[in-house]
């Protein structure tokens, strides 16, 4: 008799779930770890304002949202570099147009300890570094150390972008990689992280992951520019050397829900929560 | 005497290789009880994450553990039940018994990550039910089988084969037996093997990473096509990729897991140890 | 009507014993399905031993040597550690600990066996890849020792419960006999029961080693993830399982990095089988 009551409810609680249809009213937005915190930001005071709808937000890197977004997974994909071309035939191939939206800008930051004397480094120095070839702070005029090289695994957009306009400067035919002995970190924070803690590291990632545990070093184009260190200001006047936009993709032009909330992102609230998060507003 | 002496010394280092799993394990609790309980109170058992999941409540994620946790079960006790009873009452001792047995003992060494590229192989993309509950209970199903057939069996094994014989000599058919006599006497094994898969299940993360796991869903699941969030993920996601997290958070979120699978494993202990006293034979 | 049902009844019990080999067949298929078809654009050799791992440059490298390497030596770090702990601690629960004690120490060791990979990696994390980092006066903590050390946590009860399942089965017999001669415990135990118990342990010991080699969480969070060929303990590595975890969800379903991941499936189901298989000769062989 018992048996057969919790039978019913077992069943009961599946079947509601079951039989539920798949709700309309969610977004997915999938993708960059550099803007995963922006965005959630975004989607709570969308959500306190908008109390009908609902945004799942998930990160995993920008290689996994444009994945996502590609698979017909997600409804938006952040990213903090550009589409492919490779990626753009893919989705092209199952029927997804990706259309490009500029979200926000922001100041790569690299980062090391604040106990480390060096503070300024030329992109042919960083290049050098985290290619392998530096291997001691020494030869950079700081204490006689093994540099530890932090950064963030294959999906992650600050990755590509920092390999493609940092390691192989800006050109197509370059092969530099990341030296093999770079710890490859799940998330900007865990950069963040061990950066905080160990006095020999460096490491890169979106602006808005500095804290007063981490020192931003000061970098140049080469060694007669200005030394500028990623401020919003240095990065709104063009001054900060590598900057980016952060992006988002959408299947074709935003409309309905997708279009509402964009345009709310894209506000002037949305870009004052911009640099509430410390990233840098588009306009 | 020397002898003597040697066993001493003997004796001495394997009690200390008891120790030094003892005392680690036992830290390892004390740690997280002492700096997960200040995150302990309703609110963030009730609670949904809010503020980037820096404050709030992990709720969300434990409904999500329980229903993974409850959809595995609902696969794999049926199929694992039934799977035991033909191992220890149908089966005869030749080849193809042989080959079930290393077939269970198999799926009981599968790495759990290869799990989750099984469950994303078949159940997300061949069968296109994509990243959901149902999704992630299936592949939970299937990697908590071999435990649910080897409890269970051992359940039906210690009866005796008394019972059974006394049941057909009475003019029984075999499943008459079965179903009416082995099955209530194996009722306490098979549950404590049903409890062990569920604190498996409630564990693990790999399986669940690609087939199921979300990072921050607002509201709860509202069919079984749904991502979900599930403790396991949540731990880890606040332990590597959000920033700022108050350490009592992750501490609390690591002390919910930890009772929720300690407490598990110690009632299909509790269930085993009386069983084994109070057996009636 | 009721011999129908018993015998639909029955059947369906047939059927679900076969479940189990379905599965293991079905597990493995659909690994091959997705990760032979990288082979159409790598050779296998170059899979298998080329030693860097850039699945996403242009062209992509694709070599696991280094992944293997990583797996290969955190799970030997692991083994050095837990066997002599694990069998230790079966000796000792199986041989000398009072009956009460031995009762609360199976507990003890079961409820080991149950903390999620997870949790872990997680006190890893917060405790023991500093506590490295300051001992060894290393860059970082994060490397395959920590995660030996870790992962050796894991096997250990995996190890201590089917050692001690070994040593329990020894027949009273040769324990007596030894007594008889005048031998003490402890030389009653190295030289009698050990020796009877060898196959059941060795069995224990690979099942272990088996846990280890496929563990994910726990080495993702510590090992510090750098897929490089390791010469030292004392350096951060990459594993094979790890590698999956981390990547798949880039991986957009039908490119060559999904395929090359599948791959690496592949291979580590095939090792996990290997070492399965093997210890489960071992332990019939006890009996």
């Amino acid at each position: 008799m018992n048996k057969r009551i919790f039978l019913t409810i077992v069943i009961s609680l599946f079947g509601g779930l079951a039989f539920a249809a798949k709700n309309n009213n969610c977004l997915q937005i999938k993708g960059s770890d550099t803007m995963v915190n922006l965005v959630q930001s975004w989607a709570e005071k969308y959500m306190e304002i908008n109390p009908q709808d609902f945004l799942a937000v998930t990160g995993g890197g920008s290689g996994t949202g444009l994945s996502s977004l590609i698979s017909g997974s997600c409804d938006i994909a952040m990213s903090s570099r550009f589409i492919t071309s490779k990626e753009i035939d893919l989705a092209r191939k199952k029927s997804i147009e990706p259309f490009e939206i500029k979200a926000a800008l922001d100041g790569l930051a690299v980062v090391v300890n604040p106990k480390n004397p060096v503070s300024k480094l030329t992109i042919d120095q960083l290049a050098g570094i985290f290619t392998g070839k530096i291997k001691n702070w020494k030869e950079l005029g700081g204490p006689d150390a093994s540099i530890v090289l932090l950064s963030r695994e294959v999906n992650s957009g600050t990755h590509v972008y920092f390999k493609e306009h940092i390691l192989r400067r800006g050109n197509p035919a370059s092969t530099e990689e990341f030296a093999p002995a770079a710890l490859m970190l799940s998330s900007s924070q865990a950069i963040a992280d061990e950066v905080s803690q160990n006095t020999s590291a460096i490491g890169y990632y979106g602006m808005g992951y500095i804290s007063s545990k981490q020192k931003a070093v000061a970098v140049a184009k080469d060694d007669k520019s200005v030394y500028e260190t990623p401020t919003i200001d240095n990065v709104i006047k063009g001054l900060y050397p590598i900057s980016r936009p952060l992006l988002i993709y959408t299947n074709g032009e935003p409309k309905g829900l997708v279009k509402k909330f964009i345009d709310y992102a894209l506000s002037k609230e949305g870009q004052g929560i911009v640099v509430q998060t410390d990233f840098v507003p588009i306009k | 005497m020397r002898a003597e002496k040697t066993q001493k010394i003997a004796f001495f280092f394997l009690l200390l290789s008891t120790l030094l799993i003892v005392i680690p394990v036992g830290l390892i609790v004390v740690i997280i009880v002492q700096k997960g309980i200040p995150a302990i109170n309703w609110q963030f058992l009730t609670d949904i994450p809010r503020q980037g999941m820096r404050s709030g409540g992990i709720f969300p994620a434990i409904l999500g553990t329980i229903y993974l946790v409850s959809g595995a079960i609902i696969f794999a006790l049926p199929i694992g039940l039934l799977a035991a009873i033909y191992l220890s009452e149908y089966a005869r001792d030749n080849l193809l018994t042989r080959i079930i047995k290393l077939a269970i003992v198999n799926l009981a060494g599968v790495p759990s990550v290869v799990y989750g590229l099984f469950g994303l192989a078949l159940f997300v993309v061949f069968f296109k039910f994509g990243a959901s509950i149902l999704s992630g209970s299936l592949t939970l199903g299937i990697m908590i089988l071999p435990i649910i057939i080897t409890a269970s069996r051992e359940a039906l094994e210690s009866v005796p084969y008394s019972f059974r014989e006394v049941s057909l000599s009475l003019g029984a058919s075999k499943w008459q037996t079965i179903r009416n006599i082995v099955l209530p006497n194996a009722i306490p094994g098979i549950l404590t093997g049903t409890i062990l898969g569920l604190g498996r299940a409630a564990g693990e993360t790999a399986p669940i990473l690609f087939t199921v796991a979300a990072f921050y869903l607002p509201r709860l699941p509202q069919s079984i096509s749904d991502q979900v969030m599930a403790l396991p993920y949540h731990l880890y996601v606040i332990s590597t990729q959000v920033p700022n997290v108050a350490e009592k958070v992750r501490y609390g979120t690591a002390l919910v897991l930890l009772v929720l699978v300690l407490f598990m494993n110690l009632v299909a202990i509790i269930i085993r140890y009386q069983f084994r006293k109070k057996k009636k034979w | 009507m009721r011999k129908i049902k018993e015998f639909i009844i029955e059947k369906l019990i047939l059927l679900c014993g076969l479940a189990s080999i379905f599965f293991v067949i079905l597990i493995f298929i659909f690994l091959l399905k997705e990760g032979l078809a990288l082979f159409k654009t790598v050779g296998v050799d170059k899979f298998l031993f080329g030693q860097k791992w850039y699945p996403i440059s242009e062209p992509a490298q694709l070599g696991i040597l280094p992944l293997i390497l990583g797996s290969l030596l955190v799970t030997f770090g692991a083994a050095v550690i837990s066997i002599p702990i694990g069998v230790g601690c079966a000796l000792y629960i199986a041989e000398i600990a009072p009956p009460k004690t031995k009762e609360f120490l199976k507990a003890g060791i079961e409820l080991l066996a149950a903390i999620p990979s997870v949790v872990l990696g997680f006190i890893g994390m917060v405790t023991l890849v500093p506590w490295v980092k300051n001992i060894f006066h290393l860059p970082t903590g994060l490397t395959a020792l920590s995660g030996s050390i870790m992962l050796a946590f894991m096997a250990m009860p995996t190890i201590v419960s089917i050692a001690e399942d070994a040593l329990y089965s020894v027949p009273k017999s040769y324990k007596e006999g030894a007594f008889a001669l005048g031998a003490t415990h402890w030389q009653t135990i190295h030289r009698v029961i050990l020796p009877a118990a060898s196959s059941g342990i060795l069995a224990a010991v690979m099942l272990g080693i088996g846990r280890v080699i496929g563990e994910t969480m726990a080495v993702m969070m510590i090992t510090g993830n750098a897929a490089i060929m390791p010469n030292s303990i004392l350096q951060p590595v990459r594993t094979l399982t790890a590698t999956i975890a981390a990547e798949m969800g880039e991986a957009v379903v039908g490119s060559e990095h999904y395929f090359a991941l599948f791959a690496v499936g592949i291979v580590l189901f095939i090792i996990s089988f290997a070492i399965n298989v093997t210890a489960d000769l071992f332990l019939h062989k006890n009996k």
